[in-house]
Protein backbone atom coordinates (compact mmCIF):
# COMPACT_ATOMS: atom_id res chain seq x y z
CA UNK A 1 0.00 0.00 0.00
CA UNK A 2 1.49 3.34 -1.03
CA UNK A 3 0.90 6.65 0.73
CA UNK A 4 1.32 10.07 -0.76
CA UNK A 5 4.12 12.20 0.64
CA UNK A 6 1.63 14.71 2.12
CA UNK A 7 -0.14 11.92 3.99
CA UNK A 8 3.10 10.64 5.49
CA UNK A 9 4.04 14.19 6.56
CA UNK A 10 0.64 14.63 8.20
CA UNK A 11 0.97 11.33 10.05
CA UNK A 12 4.41 12.32 11.33
CA UNK A 13 3.34 15.85 12.27
CA UNK A 14 0.19 14.79 14.13
CA UNK A 15 2.00 11.91 15.83
CA UNK A 16 4.92 14.16 16.73
CA UNK A 17 2.58 16.87 18.01
CA UNK A 18 0.77 14.40 20.23
CA UNK A 19 4.07 13.09 21.60
CA UNK A 20 5.38 16.62 22.20
CA UNK A 21 2.36 17.80 24.16
CA UNK A 22 1.64 14.51 25.92
CA UNK A 23 5.16 13.97 27.22
CA UNK A 24 5.66 17.71 27.64
CA UNK A 25 2.78 17.92 30.09
CA UNK A 26 4.32 15.40 32.51
CA UNK A 27 7.12 17.48 33.96
CA UNK A 28 5.40 20.79 34.60
CA UNK A 29 2.41 19.12 36.21
CA UNK A 30 4.55 17.08 38.61
CA UNK A 31 6.72 20.08 39.44
CA UNK A 32 3.79 22.38 40.09
CA UNK A 33 2.13 19.75 42.22
CA UNK A 34 5.26 19.55 44.36
CA UNK A 35 5.32 23.34 44.71
CA UNK A 36 1.67 23.43 45.74
CA UNK A 37 2.16 20.59 48.23
CA UNK A 38 5.05 22.42 49.86
CA UNK A 39 3.07 25.67 49.85
CA UNK A 40 0.25 23.96 51.74
CA UNK A 41 2.70 22.63 54.26
CA UNK A 42 4.20 26.10 54.62
CA UNK A 43 0.81 27.78 55.07
CA UNK A 44 -0.16 25.31 57.78
CA UNK A 45 3.11 26.00 59.55
CA UNK A 46 2.80 29.77 59.42
CA UNK A 47 -0.77 30.78 58.47
CA UNK A 48 -0.11 34.47 59.16
CA UNK A 49 1.92 34.92 55.97
CA UNK A 50 -0.22 32.64 53.81
CA UNK A 51 -0.76 35.51 51.36
CA UNK A 52 2.99 35.80 50.66
CA UNK A 53 3.30 32.04 50.39
CA UNK A 54 0.41 31.95 47.92
CA UNK A 55 2.00 34.66 45.76
CA UNK A 56 5.37 32.92 45.83
CA UNK A 57 3.73 29.61 44.91
CA UNK A 58 2.06 31.15 41.88
CA UNK A 59 5.31 32.75 40.67
CA UNK A 60 7.19 29.46 41.12
CA UNK A 61 4.51 27.51 39.31
CA UNK A 62 4.43 30.01 36.46
CA UNK A 63 8.12 29.38 35.80
CA UNK A 64 7.68 25.62 36.03
CA UNK A 65 4.90 26.00 33.46
CA UNK A 66 7.24 27.43 30.82
CA UNK A 67 8.59 24.00 29.80
CA UNK A 68 5.12 22.81 28.90
CA UNK A 69 4.35 26.09 27.15
CA UNK A 70 7.37 25.43 24.92
CA UNK A 71 5.85 22.02 24.21
CA UNK A 72 2.50 23.64 23.38
CA UNK A 73 4.19 26.04 20.94
CA UNK A 74 6.01 23.21 19.18
CA UNK A 75 2.79 21.17 19.06
CA UNK A 76 0.85 24.01 17.48
CA UNK A 77 3.62 24.53 14.93
CA UNK A 78 3.60 20.80 14.13
CA UNK A 79 -0.17 20.84 13.67
CA UNK A 80 -0.30 23.82 11.34
CA UNK A 81 3.08 24.42 9.64
CA UNK A 82 3.55 22.56 6.37
CA UNK A 83 6.68 22.56 4.19
CA UNK A 84 6.44 24.47 0.89
CA UNK A 85 8.03 21.61 -1.06
CA UNK A 86 7.09 18.45 0.81
CA UNK A 87 9.51 15.55 0.97
CA UNK A 88 9.75 12.43 3.09
CA UNK A 89 12.59 13.97 5.12
CA UNK A 90 10.15 16.59 6.44
CA UNK A 91 8.15 13.76 7.98
CA UNK A 92 11.24 12.47 9.80
CA UNK A 93 12.11 15.98 10.94
CA UNK A 94 8.61 16.57 12.35
CA UNK A 95 8.67 13.31 14.25
CA UNK A 96 12.12 14.18 15.60
CA UNK A 97 10.94 17.63 16.66
CA UNK A 98 7.99 16.13 18.56
CA UNK A 99 10.17 13.59 20.35
CA UNK A 100 12.76 16.23 21.17
CA UNK A 101 10.36 18.71 22.74
CA UNK A 102 8.25 16.09 24.50
CA UNK A 103 11.14 14.43 26.30
CA UNK A 104 12.97 17.72 26.72
CA UNK A 105 10.21 19.31 28.77
CA UNK A 106 10.02 16.54 31.38
CA UNK A 107 13.16 17.27 33.39
CA UNK A 108 12.88 21.05 33.46
CA UNK A 109 9.26 20.90 34.57
CA UNK A 110 9.91 18.51 37.45
CA UNK A 111 13.12 20.30 38.35
CA UNK A 112 11.64 23.80 38.46
CA UNK A 113 9.03 22.59 40.98
CA UNK A 114 11.78 22.01 43.55
CA UNK A 115 12.95 25.61 44.07
CA UNK A 116 9.34 26.79 44.03
CA UNK A 117 8.34 24.39 46.78
CA UNK A 118 11.43 24.96 48.90
CA UNK A 119 11.08 28.73 48.60
CA UNK A 120 7.46 28.55 49.84
CA UNK A 121 8.51 26.35 52.72
CA UNK A 122 11.45 28.63 53.47
CA UNK A 123 9.12 31.63 53.63
CA UNK A 124 7.14 30.00 56.41
CA UNK A 125 10.35 29.38 58.28
CA UNK A 126 12.08 32.71 57.73
CA UNK A 127 9.58 35.32 56.46
CA UNK A 128 12.12 38.16 56.68
CA UNK A 129 14.36 36.46 54.07
CA UNK A 130 11.46 36.59 51.62
CA UNK A 131 13.06 38.75 48.95
CA UNK A 132 16.30 36.70 48.89
CA UNK A 133 14.28 33.51 48.69
CA UNK A 134 12.15 34.73 45.80
CA UNK A 135 15.19 36.05 43.90
CA UNK A 136 17.07 32.81 44.40
CA UNK A 137 14.03 30.80 43.37
CA UNK A 138 13.69 32.84 40.18
CA UNK A 139 17.37 32.45 39.25
CA UNK A 140 17.43 28.74 40.10
CA UNK A 141 14.28 27.84 38.23
CA UNK A 142 15.26 29.96 35.24
CA UNK A 143 18.50 28.00 34.91
CA UNK A 144 16.46 24.77 35.19
CA UNK A 145 14.67 25.76 31.98
CA UNK A 146 17.85 25.77 29.86
CA UNK A 147 17.61 22.10 28.84
CA UNK A 148 14.00 22.65 27.77
CA UNK A 149 15.14 25.68 25.77
CA UNK A 150 17.84 23.55 24.08
CA UNK A 151 15.09 21.07 23.19
CA UNK A 152 12.92 23.85 21.80
CA UNK A 153 15.80 25.21 19.71
CA UNK A 154 16.48 21.79 18.19
CA UNK A 155 12.76 21.22 17.60
CA UNK A 156 12.40 24.59 15.85
CA UNK A 157 15.45 23.86 13.70
CA UNK A 158 14.02 20.47 12.74
CA UNK A 159 10.71 22.07 11.80
CA UNK A 160 12.02 25.03 9.83
CA UNK A 161 15.35 24.01 8.23
CA UNK A 162 14.98 22.53 4.77
CA UNK A 163 16.62 19.13 4.54
CA UNK A 164 15.21 18.50 1.06
CA UNK A 165 18.52 18.02 -0.77
CA UNK A 166 19.91 15.37 1.55
CA UNK A 167 19.90 11.65 0.81
CA UNK A 168 16.71 10.14 2.22
CA UNK A 169 18.00 6.86 3.55
CA UNK A 170 20.48 7.66 6.26
CA UNK A 171 19.27 11.24 6.82
CA UNK A 172 15.80 10.32 8.13
CA UNK A 173 17.47 8.41 10.98
CA UNK A 174 19.85 11.30 11.62
CA UNK A 175 16.93 13.71 12.05
CA UNK A 176 14.99 11.42 14.40
CA UNK A 177 18.24 10.71 16.26
CA UNK A 178 18.96 14.44 16.57
CA UNK A 179 15.61 14.93 18.27
CA UNK A 180 16.10 12.00 20.62
CA UNK A 181 19.61 13.05 21.58
CA UNK A 182 18.75 16.53 22.86
CA UNK A 183 15.31 15.58 24.16
CA UNK A 184 16.37 12.62 26.29
CA UNK A 185 19.58 14.25 27.52
CA UNK A 186 17.56 17.25 28.71
CA UNK A 187 15.64 15.09 31.21
CA UNK A 188 18.62 14.57 33.50
CA UNK A 189 20.01 18.09 33.34
CA UNK A 190 16.66 19.71 33.97
CA UNK A 191 15.90 17.55 36.97
CA UNK A 192 19.44 17.81 38.32
CA UNK A 193 19.45 21.60 38.06
CA UNK A 194 16.19 21.63 40.00
CA UNK A 195 17.67 19.57 42.83
CA UNK A 196 20.48 22.11 43.25
CA UNK A 197 18.08 25.06 43.13
CA UNK A 198 15.74 23.48 45.69
CA UNK A 199 18.58 22.87 48.12
CA UNK A 200 19.75 26.46 47.78
CA UNK A 201 16.29 27.85 48.66
CA UNK A 202 16.20 25.55 51.67
CA UNK A 203 19.69 26.69 52.65
CA UNK A 204 18.88 30.39 52.39
CA UNK A 205 15.85 29.92 54.60
CA UNK A 206 18.08 28.25 57.15
CA UNK A 207 20.98 30.73 57.01
CA UNK A 208 19.98 33.95 55.21
CA UNK A 209 23.45 35.51 55.73
CA UNK A 210 25.04 32.73 53.62
CA UNK A 211 23.07 33.79 50.56
CA UNK A 212 26.08 34.79 48.42
CA UNK A 213 27.96 31.52 48.89
CA UNK A 214 24.80 29.47 48.47
CA UNK A 215 23.70 31.17 45.24
CA UNK A 216 27.21 31.06 43.76
CA UNK A 217 27.63 27.37 44.49
CA UNK A 218 24.13 26.67 43.16
CA UNK A 219 24.96 28.36 39.86
CA UNK A 220 28.27 26.49 39.50
CA UNK A 221 26.59 23.19 40.35
CA UNK A 222 23.77 23.83 37.91
CA UNK A 223 26.20 24.83 35.18
CA UNK A 224 28.04 21.52 35.54
CA UNK A 225 24.73 19.65 35.64
CA UNK A 226 23.87 21.26 32.27
CA UNK A 227 26.87 19.65 30.50
CA UNK A 228 25.15 16.35 29.58
CA UNK A 229 22.42 18.28 27.81
CA UNK A 230 25.07 20.31 25.99
CA UNK A 231 26.66 17.04 24.84
CA UNK A 232 23.19 16.03 23.62
CA UNK A 233 22.86 19.32 21.75
CA UNK A 234 26.28 18.81 20.16
CA UNK A 235 25.37 15.34 18.88
CA UNK A 236 22.08 16.74 17.56
CA UNK A 237 23.86 19.47 15.64
CA UNK A 238 26.30 16.97 14.13
CA UNK A 239 23.40 14.71 13.12
CA UNK A 240 21.45 17.60 11.60
CA UNK A 241 24.24 19.32 9.71
CA UNK A 242 26.62 16.56 8.61
CA UNK A 243 25.72 15.43 5.12
CA UNK A 244 25.46 11.68 4.83
CA UNK A 245 26.01 9.89 1.50
CA UNK A 246 23.09 7.93 0.07
CA UNK A 247 23.09 4.37 1.29
CA UNK A 248 20.78 1.45 0.68
CA UNK A 249 22.17 -0.49 3.62
CA UNK A 250 20.02 -0.93 6.71
CA UNK A 251 22.96 -0.50 9.07
CA UNK A 252 23.75 3.14 8.18
CA UNK A 253 20.46 4.65 9.41
CA UNK A 254 20.48 2.32 12.43
CA UNK A 255 23.95 3.56 13.41
CA UNK A 256 22.73 7.18 13.35
CA UNK A 257 19.57 6.35 15.29
CA UNK A 258 21.74 4.43 17.76
CA UNK A 259 24.00 7.47 18.14
CA UNK A 260 21.03 9.66 19.09
CA UNK A 261 19.64 7.09 21.54
CA UNK A 262 23.08 6.53 23.05
CA UNK A 263 23.78 10.20 23.80
CA UNK A 264 20.18 10.85 24.84
CA UNK A 265 19.87 8.06 27.40
CA UNK A 266 23.50 8.47 28.39
CA UNK A 267 22.90 12.08 29.41
CA UNK A 268 20.07 11.29 31.83
CA UNK A 269 22.05 9.67 34.63
CA UNK A 270 25.01 12.07 34.77
CA UNK A 271 22.62 15.04 34.67
CA UNK A 272 20.69 13.77 37.69
CA UNK A 273 23.89 12.69 39.44
CA UNK A 274 25.57 16.06 38.96
CA UNK A 275 22.46 17.70 40.32
CA UNK A 276 22.52 15.45 43.39
CA UNK A 277 26.15 16.32 44.05
CA UNK A 278 25.35 20.03 43.74
CA UNK A 279 22.33 19.57 46.02
CA UNK A 280 24.50 18.01 48.73
CA UNK A 281 27.14 20.71 48.46
CA UNK A 282 24.68 23.61 48.45
CA UNK A 283 22.72 22.21 51.38
CA UNK A 284 25.86 21.90 53.46
CA UNK A 285 27.32 25.26 52.53
CA UNK A 286 24.29 26.82 54.20
CA UNK A 287 25.03 24.84 57.34
CA UNK A 288 28.79 25.26 57.31
CA UNK A 289 29.59 28.38 55.33
CA UNK A 290 33.23 28.66 56.43
CA UNK A 291 34.06 25.45 54.52
CA UNK A 292 32.64 26.61 51.20
CA UNK A 293 35.89 26.00 49.33
CA UNK A 294 36.22 22.40 50.60
CA UNK A 295 32.64 21.69 49.64
CA UNK A 296 33.04 23.24 46.22
CA UNK A 297 36.14 21.18 45.55
CA UNK A 298 34.51 17.90 46.53
CA UNK A 299 31.39 18.80 44.56
CA UNK A 300 33.40 19.46 41.40
CA UNK A 301 35.49 16.27 41.81
CA UNK A 302 32.35 14.22 42.41
CA UNK A 303 30.58 15.78 39.44
CA UNK A 304 33.57 15.19 37.18
CA UNK A 305 33.52 11.48 38.03
CA UNK A 306 29.77 11.31 37.56
CA UNK A 307 30.22 13.00 34.19
CA UNK A 308 32.43 10.19 32.91
CA UNK A 309 29.59 7.97 31.69
CA UNK A 310 28.13 10.86 29.68
CA UNK A 311 31.52 11.21 28.03
CA UNK A 312 31.61 7.47 27.24
CA UNK A 313 28.18 7.86 25.66
CA UNK A 314 29.38 10.77 23.59
CA UNK A 315 32.40 8.79 22.42
CA UNK A 316 30.21 5.84 21.37
CA UNK A 317 27.82 8.24 19.60
CA UNK A 318 30.69 9.87 17.72
CA UNK A 319 32.05 6.44 16.76
CA UNK A 320 28.58 5.46 15.50
CA UNK A 321 28.37 8.64 13.41
CA UNK A 322 31.89 8.93 12.04
CA UNK A 323 33.61 5.54 12.17
CA UNK A 324 31.27 2.64 11.52
CA UNK B 1 14.90 -4.02 -1.41
CA UNK B 2 16.13 -7.36 -0.20
CA UNK B 3 17.85 -7.20 3.16
CA UNK B 4 20.37 -9.90 3.91
CA UNK B 5 20.79 -11.57 7.26
CA UNK B 6 24.26 -10.14 7.87
CA UNK B 7 22.87 -6.68 7.20
CA UNK B 8 20.19 -7.07 9.88
CA UNK B 9 22.77 -8.36 12.33
CA UNK B 10 24.97 -5.31 11.77
CA UNK B 11 22.03 -2.93 12.13
CA UNK B 12 21.01 -4.63 15.36
CA UNK B 13 24.57 -4.48 16.65
CA UNK B 14 24.70 -0.71 16.07
CA UNK B 15 21.35 -0.02 17.75
CA UNK B 16 22.36 -2.41 20.53
CA UNK B 17 25.65 -0.61 21.05
CA UNK B 18 23.86 2.72 21.36
CA UNK B 19 21.31 1.35 23.81
CA UNK B 20 23.93 -0.51 25.83
CA UNK B 21 26.05 2.56 26.39
CA UNK B 22 23.12 4.97 26.70
CA UNK B 23 21.05 3.03 29.21
CA UNK B 24 24.19 1.75 30.92
CA UNK B 25 25.26 5.32 31.65
CA UNK B 26 22.15 6.14 33.70
CA UNK B 27 22.94 4.03 36.73
CA UNK B 28 26.57 5.03 37.31
CA UNK B 29 25.72 8.69 36.72
CA UNK B 30 23.00 8.73 39.37
CA UNK B 31 24.95 6.49 41.73
CA UNK B 32 28.10 8.57 41.59
CA UNK B 33 26.05 11.69 42.14
CA UNK B 34 24.56 10.17 45.30
CA UNK B 35 28.04 9.33 46.54
CA UNK B 36 29.19 12.89 45.89
CA UNK B 37 26.12 14.34 47.64
CA UNK B 38 26.76 12.25 50.73
CA UNK B 39 30.46 13.11 50.65
CA UNK B 40 29.52 16.80 50.66
CA UNK B 41 27.26 16.14 53.62
CA UNK B 42 30.02 14.32 55.46
CA UNK B 43 32.56 17.07 54.81
CA UNK B 44 30.03 19.66 55.90
CA UNK B 45 29.61 17.79 59.18
CA UNK B 46 33.24 17.00 59.72
CA UNK B 47 35.54 19.18 57.58
CA UNK B 48 38.71 17.96 59.34
CA UNK B 49 38.39 14.58 57.64
CA UNK B 50 38.13 16.05 54.14
CA UNK B 51 41.09 14.03 52.81
CA UNK B 52 39.78 10.71 54.06
CA UNK B 53 36.27 11.48 52.84
CA UNK B 54 37.47 12.49 49.37
CA UNK B 55 39.41 9.24 49.11
CA UNK B 56 36.43 7.19 50.22
CA UNK B 57 34.18 9.02 47.79
CA UNK B 58 36.51 8.38 44.88
CA UNK B 59 36.85 4.67 45.70
CA UNK B 60 33.07 4.34 45.99
CA UNK B 61 32.55 6.16 42.73
CA UNK B 62 35.17 4.03 41.01
CA UNK B 63 33.27 0.89 42.04
CA UNK B 64 30.02 2.44 40.85
CA UNK B 65 31.73 3.29 37.58
CA UNK B 66 32.38 -0.37 36.83
CA UNK B 67 28.98 -1.03 35.25
CA UNK B 68 29.45 2.03 33.05
CA UNK B 69 32.75 0.58 31.88
CA UNK B 70 31.08 -2.79 31.21
CA UNK B 71 28.59 -0.93 29.02
CA UNK B 72 31.41 0.81 27.21
CA UNK B 73 33.22 -2.48 26.63
CA UNK B 74 30.06 -4.19 25.40
CA UNK B 75 29.28 -1.26 23.10
CA UNK B 76 32.80 -1.35 21.64
CA UNK B 77 32.56 -5.14 21.22
CA UNK B 78 29.26 -4.74 19.38
CA UNK B 79 30.72 -2.04 17.16
CA UNK B 80 34.04 -3.57 16.24
CA UNK B 81 34.25 -7.27 17.14
CA UNK B 82 30.95 -9.09 17.11
CA UNK B 83 29.71 -8.72 13.56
Amino acid sequence: MEFEVETVIKIAAYGGGGIAMGLGAIGAAVGQGYTAAKANLAASRNPKISGDIFKNMLVGQAIAESASIFALVITILLLFVRPPSPGLLDAAAYLGAGLCMGFGAIGSGIGAGNPGGEACFGLSRQPEAGSQLTTNMLIGSAVCQTPAIFAMVVALMLIFIKFGGAALTPTWAALVGAGLSTGLAAIGSGYGGGLAAGASCEGIARTPQAVTSVTTLMLIGQAVAQTPSIFGLLISFILMFKSFPESSLLMTPMALLGAGLCMGFGGIGPGIGNGMAAEGAVRWVARNVEHTSDLMRIMLVGQAVSQSTAIYSMVISLVLIFVV
Amino acid sequence: MAIEGAEIVKAAAFIGAGLAMGLGAIGPGVGQGMVAAKACEAIGKNPKEAGLLTRTMLVGQAVSESTGIYSLVVALLLLFVVY
